[in-house]
């Protein structure tokens, strides 16, 4: 079974656990500014949504890529930068609409959001259940569940 | 590890930074945060020095467990002497301040002398950089904020700053990160306005790699993270409700401080509680509350975010309060509404958001209007003197007064002054309910006996973070003991000083130490931290943080006299509830305390307790 990073905002507080679980992964230390998924907070409404890459199936940064260094994990889905391929010429930045491919200044390359081997450590992080990883078919199964559970309620019945 | 062994002097007066490693050695004594800062505060600084002068110092300062993935690893510190109190002051604050200062690199920031015109900090990473603040000057915490973050184009960089509280040197002014979070108590944001330092804004995007057992490390955090998810109070009742779960639960067991503690219980308690803020307001159908928030590295979230109704007087023609906002917390909505008898959640939030915007500390504000509100009940103050009409539950007058000393304007002048100078002006120094210049918090000690005990011997004056007794005399954390008796409570007491010396040295949140003892944090910190850090030695590092203050503040001119409460406390008994007719038992707890601390009958620790803690 595929699967997929799923995002709750309405359940993140914010605490960046998912982050610096991300950077310790990826680069051995705690250090949310080299982290692959982002917490943006609108202070002004009280939000906080975490957000990162959705892996595409058609990527446009894969497609980008002048010197195929972005590639696709077939078993998990996701699509892998190899950092010994990839020039740094940041095409592939320009090309992801979404910006959640991003260039490291002090390694010269790109990276991006891999799943971690299908084990990723933003989603065990998370002590609130904002950030999960379900079912690649099945993301709205949570979603539709509370509005089933909604139907034929008594209100509704009215 | 842990540390990152660096310790950035900023001397305001030449404008020089510099770079020092910082000292292991007592690193190895008091681990970090408020242990460390203090060590290195008292071995630089002449205790008797005017805490607004430029001799005094101001450390920013962080603990080992700062920015990482302990739960609640985000919290910082700022270490001076107080010009509340005239005694130790260290206040803490989480945010995301903290944690940004160790990936900078740093462990702390020692600020001394006074610059000669208004300057911020700027630090990123290794680069420190003494910046001109003449255009921050006047303005708010949150305008200082979002101008630095547009001036160096860097929406991610994290910034603690004092607004007009602090430039006007209120007495209890804080010191604002991340717009709603503060280095609280004390006056620390005073000290701050003293030294023309308008702001520090920190970018570190070095991390934390300095961990000593990173595997470990991370197994036993995510451990003691299930700790805290499983418990009720950070699993279940802080998040839901925040710190304001306590308003209904300290108001029936009497304790809850009401106009200026002439009364143990509040009749409009359950307005201002967490479950109001949970209700949909019948003026616009949304409730107070909009949602929870964490700080750094917090896994409890007990943070709120709340939006005030636009149509309530306060606010209605100024839409710039009108967004979520920080609040209400307990401590704040108590010192606002309960201790002034005001029952208007939404003017609560007004004057908290009022105390966020320019740095003002809210519970020592919101006693403070208390003091006044009785002072003008007396005929002592009157209507023209204040400005205002201030009988106690006047939400306008809360309103008002809020105004007033944010902005330094009129009366405000005399209320950013305290409580304890306040009412010794107005020949009534009996009416400020502090203990060495600082007011009380939210819980009346004639209710909870244990806590005047904690108030009395606090080495920052009155403060329920020093050894929140609540926890064993009313929540039954970790064991349940009786608020209305005093036996058992010295030991009860100094246990708890020691023990929430080392939660604030760790650079952790002490509301973990309702499902956390030290037995949880010793395997976090012997995981990051060289060295072999025993539950014996934290004990010690604990109890050797308590006499250094203690040892600060006897030199500073404190006595044995000044390990007291108010006549109110010690002589009314309460009124109403479970604690009708009792006083406050200080007299039965404190020279038993001062034994149980090994100190002379004096209050004075004797040699040998120096001896013992390497004093």
């Amino acid at each position: 079974m595929l699967k997929s990073l799923h995002i709750d905002p309405m359940k993140c507080t914010g605490c960046l656990q998912c982050e610096m679980a991300c950077s310790y992964e990826h680069h051995g230390v705690i250090n949310p500014s080299k982290s692959r998924i982002k917490v943006f907070s609108f202070e002004h409404e009280g939000r906080k949504v975490p957000y990162t890459c959705t892996q595409c199936s058609d990527a446009w940064c894969m497609h980008a890529c002048p010197v195929e260094a972005i590639t696709l994990d077939a078993a998990t889905g996701a699509k892998v930068v190899s950092e010994s391929v990839c020039v740094g010429c940041k095409v592939c930045t320009i090309a992801c609409p979404f910006g959640t491919i991003n260039y490291v200044s002090d390694s010269g390359k790109v990276q991006k959001c891999d799943l971690c081997g299908d084990n990723p450590a933003c989603a065990t992080a998370c002590p609130t259940g904002a950030i999960t990883y379900v079912d690649a078919d099945w993301t709205g199964l949570d979603k539709m569940r509370q509005w089933a559970a909604k139907a034929n309620t008594a209100v509704a019945a009215d | 590890m842990g540390w990152n062994r660096k310790v950035l002097r900023v001397n305001l007066t030449t404008g020089s930074c510099t770079v020092e490693p910082l000292n292991m050695e007592w690193a190895d004594k008091y681990l970090g945060s408020r242990g460390l800062a203090t060590k290195y505060f008292v071995e630089e600084v002449d205790p008797k020095v005017d805490p607004l002068s430029p001799e005094n110092k101001m450390i920013m300062t962080t603990g080992p467990l700062t920015g990482t993935m302990a739960s609640t690893g985000g919290r910082y510190s700022v270490v001076t002497k107080g010009p509340l109190t005239g005694a130790i002051a260290c206040s803490n604050s989480g945010g995301f301040f903290g944690a940004e200062l160790k990936f900078a690199g740093w462990d702390q920031i020692i600020f001394e002398g006074k610059s000669p015109k208004p300057v911020y900090l700027y630090l990123e990473n290794d680069k420190a950089e003494l910046r001109d603040a003449g255009h921050l000057w006047g303005k708010t915490c949150w305008e200082t904020e979002e101008t630095i973050k547009h001036e160096l184009h860097d929406p991610q960089v994290r910034v603690s700053s004092i607004g007009r509280a602090g430039e006007n040197l209120v007495r209890f002014a804080c010191i604002v990160n991340d717009l709603h979070r503060a280095a609280g108590r004390s006056g620390v944001g005073a000290v701050m306005g003293s030294k023309n330092l308008k702001a520090v804004a920190l970018r570190g995007t070095k991390g934390v790699s300095g961990i000593k057992d990173f595997k470990e490390f991370m197994k036993v955090t995510a451990e003691k993270k299930k700790v805290l998810a499983d418990n009720a109070v950070t699993g279940q009742g802080l998040p839901k409700y925040g710190t304001q779960v306590l308003m209904n639960v300290i108001n029936e067991i009497g304790a809850l401080p009401t106009r200026n503690h002439r009364d143990v219980q509040f009749d409009e308690a359950s307005k201002i509680s967490a479950e109001a803020m949970h209700e949909k307001r019948p003026t616009d159908g949304k409730a107070h509350l909009v949602t929870n928030a964490a700080c750094f590295g917090c896994t409890i979230a007990c943070g709120r975010i709340s939006e005030i109704d636009k149509g309530h007087f306060t606010v209605q023609n100024n839409p710039k309060y009108w967004g979520a906002s920080g609040g209400l917390e307990y401590e704040a909505a108590w010192a606002l509404g309960a201790a002034n008898g005001v029952g208007d959640l939404e003017a609560l939030q007004y004057a908290n958001l009022l105390c966020n915007e320019d740095g003002m500390d809210p519970i020592s504000f919101g006693a403070t209007v208390g003091a006044v509100m009785e002072l003008y009940d007396l005929g002592i103050l009157t209507a023209e003197a204040i400005g205002v009409d201030s009988p106690f539950g006047s939400a306008a007058a809360l309103a008002r007064m809020a105004e007033m000393t944010a902005r330094g304007e009129g009366f405000g002048k005399e209320l950013g002054e305290g409580s304890a100078r306040l009412c010794a002006k107005y020949g009534r120094p009996d009416l400020s309910m502090s203990v060495k210049g600082q007011e009380f918090p939210a819980y009346d000690s004639r209710g909870i006996q244990g806590m005047g005990l904690t108030y009395a011997t606090s080495n920052r004056g009155a403060c329920h973070l020093r050894s929140y007794t609540v926890a064993s005399e009313v929540l039954g954390i970790p064991v349940k003991t009786d608020p209305l008796t005093t036996e058992g409570k010295p030991e009860l007491v100094k246990a708890f000083q020691d023990a929430t010396g080392v939660f604030d040295a760790a650079g952790i949140c002490v509301f973990t130490s309702f499902a956390w003892t030290l037995a949880d944090i010793q395997p976090q910190i012997q995981a990051a931290c060289e060295g072999d850090w025993s539950l014996e030695k934290l004990n010690e590092v604990g109890e050797r943080i308590w006499n250094m203050e203690r040892q600060f503040n006897l030199a500073a001119g404190f006595t044995a006299k000044d390990d007291t409460l108010p006549p109110r406390l010690l002589k009314e008994p309460a009124k109403t509830g479970p604690a009708k007719g009792l006083v406050n038992g200080l007299d039965k707890m404190l020279p038993e305390y001062y034994q149980v601390r090994g100190w002379t009958p004096e209050g004075v620790p004797t040699e040998e307790t120096l001896a013992r803690l390497g004093l």
